[in-house]
């Protein structure tokens, strides 16, 4: 049985209880190495990702994404605990999890310049065997597929930064992989070319079942469009984890509601305030638009809730249900007490 | 043998061997791609590549003349067009995987499920073909600004000779690479530090007889010494000047290829295990 048969039907990554500590090296003498202070970037991660799942892994700078990262592509080896990758162990099937995976981190400079788009590609897909007709028809796609089918012929170091991600994508899908790793790969890029990536990864899944995406990212946004499950990473510790509208759903208490109003009446908030179901309740005036915010037990209230603001003589033009965002689940599991401190370190 | 002796699992370890062989080609190709394109591309190298060592070479041979020894511009010239491999191993290969690292290739190598050796071998092929060329055109120029004349003893001993040089001073290069990575900071000062003194005692542009038994035995490490020496012999046997028999230098290059693929191999292998271990690969600040 061959290594890549051990585990049919594993998940496509999972770790257990994995942890990674550095040892930073203070200097090196050619007589020996002077020991450095520990830094724990990993702490006790465990996470289950099947195949076919676009899953988001978020957290601030120094969170410990980018090691988790490099531990699943055979970079580095966890201090403890245990990865697989398609039910691979990172620490005794390196080459047959190598054939399956490929990576793009954000802001990635990696190739030649002096090459063109094609070459580069053609460069990188004899390193993963294809063969030269195998890649050219292949790179010819995925060029297509991003919208680069005019710079095929273009030098690299020509190329805008938007561009070279999207050939950085390609670079890494010009191998097929099954396991893809995006490590923040629309950081710095602008608004087109941050769609154009996002939305060929999300086709790219589509093409093929079981193709899976860990990503991790800053942007929240980019969290909530594309992924099916996230979780957040904290000081190295997974912190919460989830489809995005659980963990939404876990953060709210309440029901929240806003209404806007044709006028303003002074009596609209406390009179809300007594009625039934009503936690609490916030009248605003900006601009001439008066609106009221509600958070309600549970959202059944919010008929006995109009009623009042009708029986006021209030005039309700618009109501909606106020959601909460995946920032604010963020910023409420992660906090910002030490955000500077964070700003400053390095990615681990 | 009849297929039938063959048992399954010698047909999947056969058919493993194919595709890691397979693979490894096509990486060295890969690999040794841009940098024989780039010698057409980068038109630059004619004037740093070729016009500085050939002046070079120039002065040398010019001294020589005004010695009143011409008859030894030819070990001049032979040596101006061997120092550009130096050169290419030195700061092409030593210090290529150094530079690999600080654009994120280094990463993207290593996580190819092809081996780095391949990469390095792919590295050098690509190096020795562009530094051919460019070793050509300056045992050219030389040749015939000092009308310089080779009387070949063994063209099959002299390109013998010229290929073990090469692969164990590709070997020596390939070596050094994963040494370059592990302590770069040490090793790129150490480097410029000894870059020069390496140049002299190697003897390129004099024959390494002339520097003594002990000092020629020690810059025999490096394979240019012997190679240079083995070359000059093959091409200028009326100048004599020889440090060793080409006998003994070809079963020297011999050992000295044989310890430096051993060497890049194992010292590549250890680089990549402490790179998992400690991260000083993946990490910038590491």
């Amino acid at each position: 049985m061959t290594a890549t048969q051990l585990y049919p039907g594993a998940p496509a990554i999972q770790t257990i209880d994995v942890r990674r500590v550095y040892k930073s090296r203070s200097g090196f003498t050619f007589g020996g190495q002077k020991a450095g202070k520990s830094v724990t970037a990993l702490d006790g991660v465990s996470l289950t990702i099947q195949k076919g799942e676009l899953f988001g892994l978020l957290g601030r700078n120094g969170a410990g994404k980018t090691t988790l990262i490099k531990i699943l592509t055979t970079l580095l080896s966890p201090t403890s605990g245990e990865a697989y990758v398609d039910g691979l162990d990172v620490n005794k099937y390196v080459i047959p999890i190598r054939k399956k995976i490929a990576m793009v981190s954000g802001g990635e400079q990696s190739g030649y310049g002096i090459l063109t788009v094609r070459e580069q590609l053609w460069m990188f897909a004899q390193f993963y065997g294809v063969t030269s007709q195998a890649a050219h028809k292949k790179i010819d796609q995925l060029l297509e597929a991003v919208g680069l089918g005019d710079q095929a012929n273009q030098k690299v170091y020509a190329l805008s930064t938007g561009m070279r991600q999207r050939m950085n994508l390609c670079r890494a899908l010009v191998s097929d992989p099954e396991i893809l790793f995006l490590d923040e790969p629309t950081v710095g890029l602008d608004v087109e070319a941050s769609r154009i990536v996002r939305d060929y990864v999300r086709s790219w899944m589509q093409e093929k079942p079981g193709r899976t995406v860990l990503l991790t990212t800053h942007y929240m946004f980019e969290a909530d469009e594309l992924c099916d499950r996230v979780a957040i990473i904290n000081h190295g510790q997974i912190v919460a984890q989830g489809e995005t509208d659980d963990l939404k759903k876990g953060l709210q208490e309440h029901a929240r509601f806003q209404f806007e109003l044709s006028e303003w009446a002074p009596a609209f908030e406390e009179e809300l305030k007594q009625s039934r179901g009503v936690v609490s309740a916030q009248t605003m005036n900006k601009k001439g638009k008066v609106s009221v915010q509600i958070a309600l037990e549970n959202e059944e209230y919010i008929t006995s809730a109009m009623q009042t603001i009708s029986s006021a003589g209030g005039h309700v033009l618009t109501l909606r249900r106020i959601e909460p965002t995946l920032e604010e689940v963020f910023m409420r599991l992660v906090g910002n007490s030490d955000e500077d401190k964070a700003a400053g370190e390095d990615e681990v | 043998m009849d297929m039938m002796d063959i048992s399954p699992n010698q047909h999947v370890e056969g058919s493993q061997w194919r595709e890691t062989l397979r693979l490894g080609w096509r990486t060295l190709i890969g690999r040794a791609y841009p940098r024989i394109v780039s010698a057409a591309r980068e038109p630059d190298w004619v004037f740093y590549e070729v016009a500085l060592p050939v002046l070079q070479v120039i002065a040398f041979g010019f001294v020589y003349k005004s010695l009143g020894r011409p008859q030894y511009t030819g070990f001049v010239v032979l040596g101006g067009a061997m120092l550009a491999f130096w050169t290419n191993v030195l700061w092409s290969m030593a210090g290529q995987l150094h530079w690999e690292r600080q654009t994120g290739n280094l990463e993207l190598y290593l996580m190819a499920p092809s081996s780095m050796l391949w990469i390095l071998a792919g590295m050098a092929f690509g190096g020795m073909v562009a530094t051919l060329f460019r070793s050509i055109v300056i045992l050219l120029i030389g040749s015939l600004i000092f009308g310089v004349t080779y009387q070949i003893v063994s063209a099959p001993l002299l390109i013998l000779i010229f290929i073990l040089t090469m692969v164990a001073l590709y070997g020596l290069g390939s070596m050094l690479a994963s040494l370059y990575l592990m302590y770069n900071r040490e090793v790129w000062a150490i480097q410029e530090v000894v870059q020069d003194p390496v140049s002299l005692v190697t003897g390129f542009y004099f024959p390494v007889r002339a520097l003594g038994g002990v000092i020629g035995g020690l810059a025999s490490v490096i394979p240019l010494t012997l190679g240079l020496d083995g070359m000059r012999q093959m091409l200028f046997p009326q100048l004599g000047q020889s440090f060793l028999p080409p006998g003994i230098e070809i079963a020297i290059l011999c050992g000295l290829a044989l310890l430096f693929l051993v060497g890049a191999s194992w010292s590549l292998k250890y680089i990549e295990k402490m790179a998992k271990i400690e991260g000083r690969l993946s990490l910038k600040w590491q």
